[in-house]
Protein backbone atom coordinates (compact mmCIF):
# COMPACT_ATOMS: atom_id res chain seq x y z
CA UNK A 1 0.00 0.00 0.00
CA UNK A 2 1.77 3.90 -0.89
CA UNK A 3 0.31 7.08 0.50
CA UNK A 4 0.40 9.41 -2.29
CA UNK A 5 -0.43 13.22 -1.41
CA UNK A 6 -1.71 15.71 -3.30
CA UNK A 7 -1.68 19.53 -3.17
CA UNK A 8 -4.31 21.45 -5.25
CA UNK A 9 -4.16 24.95 -6.54
CA UNK A 10 -5.92 26.12 -3.31
CA UNK A 11 -3.20 24.66 -0.92
CA UNK A 12 -5.87 21.72 -0.07
CA UNK A 13 -3.50 18.27 1.14
CA UNK A 14 -5.14 14.94 0.41
CA UNK A 15 -3.46 11.82 1.07
CA UNK A 16 -4.45 8.93 -0.34
CA UNK A 17 -3.70 4.79 -0.09
CA UNK A 18 -3.98 2.76 -2.69
CA UNK A 19 -1.76 -0.45 -4.20
CA UNK A 20 -2.88 -0.58 -7.72
CA UNK A 21 -4.21 1.24 -11.11
CA UNK A 22 -2.62 4.89 -12.33
CA UNK A 23 -2.02 7.80 -9.81
CA UNK A 24 -4.82 9.82 -12.04
CA UNK A 25 -7.44 7.36 -11.57
CA UNK A 26 -6.68 7.92 -8.01
CA UNK A 27 -7.26 11.41 -8.01
CA UNK A 28 -10.39 11.28 -10.33
CA UNK A 29 -12.04 8.45 -8.02
CA UNK A 30 -11.42 10.59 -4.87
CA UNK A 31 -11.89 14.00 -6.93
CA UNK A 32 -9.51 15.56 -6.47
CA UNK A 33 -9.49 19.08 -7.95
CA UNK A 34 -7.79 19.79 -11.13
CA UNK A 35 -7.28 16.23 -12.16
CA UNK A 36 -9.88 15.47 -14.37
CA UNK A 37 -8.01 12.23 -16.77
CA UNK A 38 -11.02 13.04 -19.45
CA UNK A 39 -9.10 10.50 -21.88
CA UNK A 40 -9.20 7.90 -19.06
CA UNK A 41 -5.47 7.51 -18.82
CA UNK A 42 -4.53 6.87 -23.12
CA UNK A 43 -1.78 10.65 -22.53
CA UNK A 44 -4.20 12.10 -24.89
CA UNK A 45 -5.86 15.02 -23.33
CA UNK A 46 -3.43 16.65 -20.65
CA UNK A 47 -5.76 16.98 -17.95
CA UNK A 48 -3.76 15.31 -15.32
CA UNK A 49 -0.71 17.38 -15.32
CA UNK A 50 0.86 17.10 -11.55
CA UNK A 51 4.21 19.01 -10.31
CA UNK A 52 6.39 16.26 -8.80
CA UNK A 53 8.27 17.59 -5.54
CA UNK A 54 11.72 17.56 -6.27
CA UNK A 55 13.02 14.96 -3.26
CA UNK A 56 10.69 12.59 -4.91
CA UNK A 57 11.50 12.60 -8.65
CA UNK A 58 13.25 9.60 -8.47
CA UNK A 59 10.99 7.85 -7.11
CA UNK A 60 8.63 8.64 -9.98
CA UNK A 61 11.06 8.82 -12.54
CA UNK A 62 10.83 10.56 -16.01
CA UNK A 63 8.42 11.15 -18.68
CA UNK A 64 8.36 9.00 -22.05
CA UNK A 65 8.95 11.30 -24.53
CA UNK A 66 5.54 11.02 -26.13
CA UNK A 67 4.33 12.21 -22.52
CA UNK A 68 7.29 15.33 -23.11
CA UNK A 69 5.68 15.81 -25.91
CA UNK A 70 2.13 16.82 -24.39
CA UNK A 71 3.80 18.65 -21.61
CA UNK A 72 5.91 20.45 -24.01
CA UNK A 73 2.82 22.81 -25.01
CA UNK A 74 1.34 23.38 -21.47
CA UNK A 75 1.92 26.90 -20.04
CA UNK A 76 2.47 25.48 -16.00
CA UNK A 77 4.99 22.63 -17.35
CA UNK A 78 8.17 22.88 -15.63
CA UNK A 79 11.30 19.91 -15.07
CA UNK A 80 9.20 18.41 -12.73
CA UNK A 81 5.78 18.21 -14.63
CA UNK A 82 4.29 14.55 -15.21
CA UNK A 83 1.01 13.76 -16.52
CA UNK A 84 0.24 11.50 -13.70
CA UNK A 85 -2.17 8.64 -16.09
CA UNK A 86 1.55 7.33 -16.98
CA UNK A 87 2.55 7.10 -12.83
CA UNK A 88 1.46 3.61 -12.22
CA UNK A 89 1.25 3.32 -8.46
CA UNK A 90 3.40 0.85 -6.31
CA UNK A 91 4.88 0.75 -3.36
CA UNK A 92 8.06 2.38 -5.26
CA UNK A 93 6.65 5.72 -5.05
CA UNK A 94 4.76 5.46 -1.49
CA UNK A 95 5.30 8.71 0.20
CA UNK A 96 5.55 11.36 -2.93
CA UNK A 97 4.19 14.27 -2.94
CA UNK A 98 2.32 15.84 -6.22
CA UNK A 99 1.53 19.40 -6.71
CA UNK A 100 -1.27 19.60 -8.84
CA UNK A 101 -0.22 21.73 -11.87
CA UNK A 102 -3.93 23.57 -12.85
CA UNK B 1 -13.19 -6.94 -44.96
CA UNK B 2 -13.46 -4.06 -46.47
CA UNK B 3 -15.86 -1.01 -44.65
CA UNK B 4 -13.98 -1.25 -41.51
CA UNK B 5 -11.04 0.06 -43.41
CA UNK B 6 -10.33 3.95 -43.51
CA UNK B 7 -7.51 4.21 -45.37
CA UNK B 8 -4.84 7.29 -44.43
CA UNK B 9 -4.84 9.43 -47.92
CA UNK B 10 -2.05 12.00 -45.84
CA UNK B 11 0.71 9.82 -45.29
CA UNK B 12 3.03 10.45 -48.21
CA UNK B 13 2.18 14.12 -47.87
CA UNK B 14 2.99 13.84 -44.47
CA UNK B 15 6.15 11.73 -44.70
CA UNK B 16 7.53 14.06 -47.60
CA UNK B 17 6.38 17.78 -47.01
CA UNK B 18 4.31 17.78 -43.93
CA UNK B 19 2.05 20.21 -45.18
CA UNK B 20 -0.42 20.06 -48.22
CA UNK B 21 -2.01 22.87 -49.87
CA UNK B 22 -5.65 22.52 -51.10
CA UNK B 23 -7.82 25.48 -52.61
CA UNK B 24 -11.31 25.94 -51.32
CA UNK B 25 -13.63 28.54 -52.82
CA UNK B 26 -10.65 30.57 -54.17
CA UNK B 27 -9.49 30.75 -50.49
CA UNK B 28 -6.43 27.88 -50.34
CA UNK B 29 -5.70 26.32 -47.14
CA UNK B 30 -2.65 24.89 -46.08
CA UNK B 31 -3.50 21.39 -44.31
CA UNK B 32 -0.42 20.73 -41.70
CA UNK B 33 -0.31 17.43 -41.32
CA UNK B 34 2.46 15.55 -38.51
CA UNK B 35 1.04 15.37 -35.33
CA UNK B 36 3.79 17.41 -33.39
CA UNK B 37 3.51 20.01 -36.14
CA UNK B 38 -0.65 20.04 -35.64
CA UNK B 39 -0.32 20.46 -31.70
CA UNK B 40 2.20 23.12 -32.05
CA UNK B 41 -0.01 25.32 -34.70
CA UNK B 42 -3.31 24.58 -32.50
CA UNK B 43 -1.73 26.07 -29.03
CA UNK B 44 -0.39 28.60 -31.07
CA UNK B 45 -3.38 30.80 -31.35
CA UNK B 46 -1.69 34.18 -31.56
CA UNK B 47 -0.13 33.41 -34.99
CA UNK B 48 -3.67 30.72 -36.09
CA UNK B 49 -6.45 32.62 -34.92
CA UNK B 50 -9.75 30.89 -34.60
CA UNK B 51 -11.50 34.76 -33.80
CA UNK B 52 -10.97 37.22 -36.31
CA UNK B 53 -13.09 39.47 -38.37
CA UNK B 54 -14.04 36.95 -40.96
CA UNK B 55 -16.86 34.60 -39.49
CA UNK B 56 -16.87 30.96 -40.18
CA UNK B 57 -13.55 31.63 -42.01
CA UNK B 58 -11.54 28.72 -40.23
CA UNK B 59 -14.10 26.32 -41.37
CA UNK B 60 -13.34 24.07 -44.15
CA UNK B 61 -14.91 24.29 -46.50
CA UNK B 62 -15.42 28.03 -45.61
CA UNK B 63 -18.85 28.79 -43.98
CA UNK B 64 -18.19 32.52 -44.21
CA UNK B 65 -20.66 33.07 -47.10
CA UNK B 66 -23.49 31.17 -45.46
CA UNK B 67 -23.33 32.66 -41.75
CA UNK B 68 -22.46 35.78 -39.55
CA UNK B 69 -23.40 34.16 -36.68
CA UNK B 70 -20.17 33.59 -34.54
CA UNK B 71 -20.02 30.11 -32.67
CA UNK B 72 -19.27 30.60 -29.17
CA UNK B 73 -16.24 30.19 -27.58
CA UNK B 74 -14.85 28.41 -30.42
CA UNK B 75 -14.65 31.46 -32.59
CA UNK B 76 -13.62 33.72 -30.14
CA UNK B 77 -9.80 33.67 -29.33
CA UNK B 78 -8.04 34.43 -25.16
CA UNK B 79 -8.24 36.51 -23.33
CA UNK B 80 -11.68 36.66 -24.29
CA UNK B 81 -12.32 32.99 -24.82
CA UNK B 82 -11.82 32.21 -21.47
CA UNK B 83 -14.50 33.40 -19.82
CA UNK B 84 -17.02 32.16 -22.01
CA UNK B 85 -15.12 28.44 -22.02
CA UNK B 86 -15.30 28.46 -18.22
CA UNK B 87 -19.28 29.36 -18.14
CA UNK B 88 -20.08 26.58 -20.25
CA UNK B 89 -17.32 23.61 -19.24
CA UNK B 90 -19.33 22.75 -16.27
CA UNK B 91 -22.39 22.36 -18.40
CA UNK B 92 -20.53 20.05 -20.78
CA UNK B 93 -19.02 18.03 -18.16
CA UNK B 94 -22.72 16.91 -17.19
CA UNK B 95 -22.12 13.42 -18.88
CA UNK B 96 -19.60 12.79 -15.95
CA UNK B 97 -22.87 12.55 -14.09
CA UNK B 98 -24.25 9.13 -12.85
CA UNK B 99 -27.88 10.35 -13.66
CA UNK B 100 -26.87 11.55 -17.17
CA UNK B 101 -25.01 8.67 -17.94
CA UNK B 102 -28.72 5.97 -16.46
CA UNK B 103 -30.65 8.18 -19.05
CA UNK B 104 -28.19 8.03 -22.10
CA UNK B 105 -27.99 4.27 -21.38
CA UNK B 106 -31.81 4.15 -21.75
CA UNK B 107 -32.08 5.95 -25.13
CA UNK B 108 -29.12 4.10 -26.24
CA UNK B 109 -30.33 0.77 -25.53
CA UNK B 110 -33.96 1.22 -26.34
CA UNK B 111 -32.63 1.98 -29.85
CA UNK B 112 -30.54 -1.05 -29.42
CA UNK B 113 -33.58 -2.70 -29.29
CA UNK B 114 -35.81 -1.91 -31.83
CA UNK B 115 -32.87 -2.58 -34.40
CA UNK B 116 -32.87 -6.62 -32.90
CA UNK B 117 -36.38 -6.33 -33.72
CA UNK B 118 -36.13 -5.30 -37.32
CA UNK B 119 -34.28 -7.62 -40.07
CA UNK B 120 -32.37 -5.21 -41.23
CA UNK B 121 -32.27 -1.47 -40.64
CA UNK B 122 -30.02 1.48 -42.29
CA UNK B 123 -27.41 3.09 -39.56
CA UNK B 124 -27.06 6.22 -40.37
CA UNK B 125 -30.61 7.37 -40.68
CA UNK B 126 -32.81 5.16 -38.47
CA UNK B 127 -30.06 4.28 -35.96
CA UNK B 128 -26.97 7.33 -35.22
CA UNK B 129 -29.06 10.21 -36.38
CA UNK B 130 -31.93 9.59 -33.79
CA UNK B 131 -29.19 8.17 -31.25
CA UNK B 132 -27.01 11.93 -31.87
CA UNK B 133 -30.63 13.55 -31.65
CA UNK B 134 -32.13 12.10 -28.51
CA UNK B 135 -28.83 12.37 -26.89
CA UNK B 136 -28.43 16.09 -27.76
CA UNK B 137 -31.69 16.61 -25.87
CA UNK B 138 -29.76 15.28 -22.46
CA UNK B 139 -26.82 17.73 -23.59
CA UNK B 140 -29.43 20.49 -23.52
CA UNK B 141 -31.72 19.22 -20.74
CA UNK B 142 -34.36 19.56 -23.23
CA UNK B 143 -37.78 17.48 -23.66
CA UNK B 144 -37.01 14.25 -25.71
CA UNK B 145 -39.84 15.04 -27.88
CA UNK B 146 -37.54 17.57 -29.55
CA UNK B 147 -35.17 15.28 -30.88
CA UNK B 148 -37.81 14.45 -33.41
CA UNK B 149 -37.48 18.28 -35.19
CA UNK B 150 -33.59 17.60 -35.34
CA UNK B 151 -33.71 14.40 -36.62
CA UNK B 152 -36.15 15.81 -39.50
CA UNK B 153 -33.49 18.53 -40.32
CA UNK B 154 -30.92 15.02 -41.80
CA UNK B 155 -27.50 14.60 -41.08
CA UNK B 156 -26.00 17.26 -41.07
CA UNK B 157 -26.78 20.96 -40.07
CA UNK B 158 -25.11 23.38 -43.08
CA UNK B 159 -24.67 20.35 -45.34
CA UNK B 160 -27.32 18.73 -47.96
CA UNK B 161 -26.50 16.09 -49.45
CA UNK B 162 -26.27 17.96 -52.99
CA UNK B 163 -23.98 20.53 -51.86
CA UNK B 164 -21.71 21.05 -48.79
CA UNK B 165 -22.70 24.87 -47.87
CA UNK B 166 -26.12 24.88 -47.79
CA UNK B 167 -27.62 28.60 -46.53
CA UNK B 168 -30.80 27.49 -46.40
CA UNK B 169 -30.04 24.81 -43.79
CA UNK B 170 -28.10 27.33 -41.52
CA UNK B 171 -30.88 29.63 -41.47
CA UNK B 172 -33.28 27.00 -40.72
CA UNK B 173 -31.13 26.09 -37.67
CA UNK B 174 -31.17 29.64 -36.34
CA UNK B 175 -34.45 30.60 -37.14
CA UNK B 176 -35.02 27.34 -34.62
CA UNK B 177 -32.47 28.88 -32.33
CA UNK B 178 -34.03 32.35 -32.41
CA UNK B 179 -37.47 30.85 -31.17
CA UNK B 180 -36.33 28.90 -28.49
CA UNK B 181 -34.38 31.84 -27.04
CA UNK B 182 -37.51 33.41 -27.26
CA UNK B 183 -39.43 30.56 -25.58
CA UNK B 184 -36.75 30.26 -22.66
CA UNK B 185 -37.23 34.13 -21.90
CA UNK B 186 -40.96 34.02 -21.72
CA UNK B 187 -40.78 30.48 -19.50
CA UNK B 188 -37.63 30.63 -18.22
CA UNK B 189 -36.52 26.60 -16.99
CA UNK B 190 -33.58 24.88 -16.37
CA UNK B 191 -32.53 23.92 -19.93
CA UNK B 192 -28.94 25.13 -21.64
CA UNK B 193 -31.42 28.30 -23.31
CA UNK B 194 -32.38 29.66 -19.94
CA UNK B 195 -28.94 29.02 -18.08
CA UNK B 196 -27.06 31.01 -21.00
CA UNK B 197 -29.82 33.81 -20.23
CA UNK B 198 -28.78 33.96 -16.62
CA UNK B 199 -25.51 33.69 -16.98
CA UNK B 200 -22.79 36.55 -17.13
CA UNK B 201 -19.44 36.73 -18.69
CA UNK B 202 -16.57 39.24 -17.63
CA UNK B 203 -19.34 40.91 -15.70
CA UNK B 204 -21.91 41.27 -18.39
CA UNK B 205 -24.84 39.49 -19.63
CA UNK B 206 -24.86 37.21 -22.68
CA UNK B 207 -26.70 38.96 -25.49
CA UNK B 208 -28.98 37.04 -27.43
CA UNK B 209 -26.75 36.97 -30.27
CA UNK B 210 -23.99 35.30 -28.07
CA UNK B 211 -26.59 32.50 -27.00
CA UNK B 212 -27.24 31.70 -30.34
CA UNK B 213 -23.20 31.60 -30.80
CA UNK B 214 -22.91 28.85 -28.11
CA UNK B 215 -26.10 26.87 -29.20
CA UNK B 216 -25.47 26.57 -32.69
CA UNK B 217 -21.94 25.46 -32.14
CA UNK B 218 -23.53 22.84 -29.63
CA UNK B 219 -25.88 21.52 -32.90
CA UNK B 220 -22.98 22.15 -35.34
CA UNK B 221 -20.04 20.47 -33.81
CA UNK B 222 -21.35 17.85 -32.62
CA UNK B 223 -23.81 16.33 -35.38
CA UNK B 224 -22.20 14.69 -38.00
CA UNK B 225 -19.14 14.04 -35.89
CA UNK B 226 -21.16 12.02 -33.07
CA UNK B 227 -23.24 10.14 -36.41
CA UNK B 228 -20.08 9.07 -38.18
CA UNK B 229 -17.99 8.01 -35.19
CA UNK B 230 -21.36 5.74 -33.82
CA UNK B 231 -21.84 4.39 -37.46
CA UNK B 232 -18.23 3.87 -38.19
CA UNK B 233 -18.32 1.87 -34.84
CA UNK B 234 -21.19 -0.19 -35.57
CA UNK B 235 -19.02 -1.23 -39.24
CA UNK B 236 -16.09 -2.07 -37.16
CA UNK B 237 -17.87 -4.67 -35.35
CA UNK B 238 -19.59 -6.25 -38.16
CA UNK B 239 -16.16 -7.59 -39.38
CA UNK B 240 -14.89 -7.83 -35.58
CA UNK B 241 -17.43 -10.04 -33.81
CA UNK B 242 -13.86 -11.00 -31.85
CA UNK B 243 -13.36 -7.20 -30.78
CA UNK B 244 -17.42 -6.86 -29.86
CA UNK B 245 -17.04 -10.40 -27.43
CA UNK B 246 -13.47 -9.30 -25.94
CA UNK B 247 -15.03 -5.86 -24.69
CA UNK B 248 -18.13 -7.71 -23.48
CA UNK B 249 -15.68 -9.91 -21.52
CA UNK B 250 -13.00 -7.19 -20.60
CA UNK B 251 -15.26 -4.14 -19.80
CA UNK B 252 -12.47 -2.23 -17.99
CA UNK B 253 -10.40 -1.78 -21.86
CA UNK B 254 -13.57 0.70 -22.89
CA UNK B 255 -12.40 3.64 -22.15
CA UNK B 256 -9.15 2.64 -24.03
CA UNK B 257 -11.67 1.36 -26.93
CA UNK B 258 -13.22 4.80 -27.34
CA UNK B 259 -10.10 6.67 -27.65
CA UNK B 260 -8.82 4.57 -30.25
CA UNK B 261 -12.10 4.36 -32.45
CA UNK B 262 -11.90 8.33 -31.98
CA UNK B 263 -7.75 8.26 -33.17
CA UNK B 264 -9.09 5.38 -35.82
CA UNK B 265 -12.15 7.57 -37.53
CA UNK B 266 -11.00 10.83 -36.48
CA UNK B 267 -14.77 12.02 -37.46
CA UNK B 268 -13.69 15.26 -37.50
CA UNK B 269 -10.96 15.68 -41.12
CA UNK B 270 -9.40 18.79 -40.08
CA UNK B 271 -10.46 22.51 -38.81
CA UNK B 272 -8.53 25.95 -40.01
CA UNK B 273 -7.00 28.66 -38.60
CA UNK B 274 -6.71 32.30 -40.35
CA UNK B 275 -2.44 33.66 -40.17
CA UNK B 276 -1.94 36.19 -37.95
CA UNK B 277 1.45 37.24 -39.36
CA UNK B 278 4.20 36.25 -41.82
CA UNK B 279 5.52 33.03 -40.47
CA UNK B 280 6.31 29.26 -41.12
CA UNK B 281 4.89 26.08 -40.58
CA UNK B 282 6.86 22.49 -41.09
CA UNK B 283 9.57 25.00 -42.60
CA UNK B 284 6.94 26.54 -45.33
CA UNK B 285 5.94 29.82 -45.54
CA UNK B 286 2.61 31.47 -44.60
CA UNK B 287 1.37 34.52 -45.65
CA UNK B 288 -0.65 37.00 -42.93
CA UNK B 289 -4.34 36.57 -43.52
CA UNK B 290 -3.56 32.77 -45.56
CA UNK B 291 -5.45 30.21 -43.99
CA UNK B 292 -3.76 26.89 -42.49
CA UNK B 293 -5.28 23.87 -41.54
CA UNK B 294 -4.78 21.17 -38.56
CA UNK B 295 -5.68 17.82 -40.03
CA UNK B 296 -6.43 15.68 -36.96
CA UNK B 297 -6.82 12.44 -39.57
CA UNK B 298 -3.44 12.94 -40.52
CA UNK B 299 -1.60 13.37 -37.82
CA UNK B 300 -3.86 10.68 -35.73
CA UNK B 301 -2.13 8.09 -38.23
CA UNK B 302 1.74 9.83 -37.70
CA UNK B 303 4.03 6.86 -37.13
CA UNK B 304 6.64 9.18 -35.14
CA UNK B 305 3.88 9.02 -32.24
CA UNK B 306 1.92 5.71 -33.04
CA UNK B 307 2.67 1.65 -33.75
CA UNK B 308 0.93 0.32 -36.10
CA UNK B 309 -1.06 3.57 -36.72
CA UNK B 310 -3.55 1.82 -39.49
CA UNK B 311 -4.62 -0.65 -37.21
CA UNK B 312 -7.24 -0.67 -34.25
CA UNK B 313 -5.75 -1.63 -31.16
CA UNK B 314 -8.40 -1.30 -28.65
CA UNK B 315 -6.57 -1.70 -26.08
CA UNK B 316 -3.87 0.96 -27.15
CA UNK B 317 -1.64 2.41 -23.84
CA UNK B 318 -0.21 5.61 -25.33
CA UNK B 319 -2.59 7.20 -27.54
CA UNK B 320 -1.61 11.00 -27.73
CA UNK B 321 -4.42 11.55 -30.21
CA UNK B 322 -6.00 14.86 -31.12
CA UNK B 323 -9.40 13.12 -32.27
CA UNK B 324 -11.11 15.50 -29.95
CA UNK B 325 -8.48 18.74 -31.38
CA UNK B 326 -5.84 20.09 -28.79
CA UNK B 327 -5.18 23.06 -26.89
CA UNK B 328 -7.37 26.44 -26.12
CA UNK B 329 -9.62 25.17 -28.95
CA UNK B 330 -10.28 21.66 -27.87
CA UNK B 331 -13.93 20.27 -28.77
CA UNK B 332 -15.91 20.99 -25.76
CA UNK B 333 -18.58 18.16 -26.45
CA UNK B 334 -15.80 15.52 -25.97
CA UNK B 335 -17.13 14.40 -22.97
CA UNK B 336 -20.44 14.13 -24.25
CA UNK B 337 -19.19 12.50 -27.35
CA UNK B 338 -16.92 9.84 -25.04
CA UNK B 339 -19.86 8.74 -23.01
CA UNK B 340 -22.19 7.91 -25.86
CA UNK B 341 -19.60 5.64 -27.68
CA UNK B 342 -18.59 4.06 -23.93
CA UNK B 343 -22.15 3.44 -23.79
CA UNK B 344 -22.99 2.04 -27.24
CA UNK B 345 -20.32 -0.05 -26.90
CA UNK B 346 -21.59 -1.42 -23.71
CA UNK B 347 -24.88 -2.46 -24.89
CA UNK B 348 -24.15 -3.77 -28.46
CA UNK B 349 -21.45 -5.78 -26.54
CA UNK B 350 -24.14 -7.21 -24.08
CA UNK B 351 -27.14 -7.47 -26.42
CA UNK B 352 -25.43 -8.86 -29.88
CA UNK B 353 -23.28 -11.49 -31.03
CA UNK B 354 -22.55 -10.33 -34.19
CA UNK B 355 -23.63 -7.39 -37.24
CA UNK B 356 -23.99 -8.51 -40.36
CA UNK B 357 -23.59 -5.67 -42.81
CA UNK B 358 -24.98 -5.56 -45.97
CA UNK B 359 -25.59 -2.74 -49.38
CA UNK B 360 -23.38 0.63 -47.94
CA UNK B 361 -22.71 3.87 -49.43
CA UNK B 362 -19.36 5.60 -48.28
CA UNK B 363 -18.93 8.86 -47.79
CA UNK B 364 -15.33 10.07 -48.75
CA UNK B 365 -14.72 13.35 -48.49
CA UNK B 366 -13.24 15.77 -51.84
CA UNK B 367 -10.05 17.74 -51.01
CA UNK B 368 -8.28 17.39 -54.25
CA UNK B 369 -5.61 15.34 -54.25
CA UNK B 370 -7.05 13.79 -50.83
CA UNK B 371 -9.84 11.52 -50.89
CA UNK B 372 -11.02 10.80 -47.39
CA UNK B 373 -13.52 7.91 -46.12
CA UNK B 374 -14.60 10.14 -43.25
CA UNK B 375 -18.05 7.59 -42.56
CA UNK B 376 -20.95 6.72 -44.62
CA UNK B 377 -24.13 8.00 -46.50
CA UNK B 378 -26.04 5.09 -46.12
CA UNK B 379 -24.92 1.35 -44.03
CA UNK B 380 -27.58 -1.31 -43.73
CA UNK B 381 -26.81 -4.19 -41.46
CA UNK B 382 -28.58 -6.99 -39.36
CA UNK B 383 -28.22 -6.72 -35.12
CA UNK B 384 -27.87 -10.65 -34.29
CA UNK B 385 -29.26 -10.70 -30.85
CA UNK B 386 -27.38 -13.12 -27.97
Amino acid sequence: MAKITFITQDDEQITLEADSGSVMELAVENGIAGIDGDCGGVCSCATCHVHVKPEHQAKVGEASEIEQDMLELDDEANEYSRLCCQIEVSDDIDGVIFKVAH
Amino acid sequence: MTISIFPDPFEQARTTDGVSTIDDQNDPVTMVMGLKDVRKCAHNWKSFQSGGEEVGRIVVPSEAAIRDVRQIPFEVDPPEHGGFRKLVEPWFKRPLEADYQEKLKVIIDELVEEAIKQPKIEVVEEFALKLQSRALTLLLNTPFEESEVWIGWGTHVFRSKDTDLDGDKANLLYDYIDKEIEKAIANPNDNFYSVLLASEVNGKKLTKEEIKGVISLTFAGGRDTVINAVTNTIAYFSEHPESLQRLHDEPEITTKAVEELVRYFSPLTHMGRVVTEDTAVCEHAVKADSRISLCWASANRDAKAFENPDEVVLDRKLNPHVGFGFSTHNCLGATHARQILAILIGSLSSKLSSIDAFENEENIEDWQQFQRKVGFHSLNVAFNAK
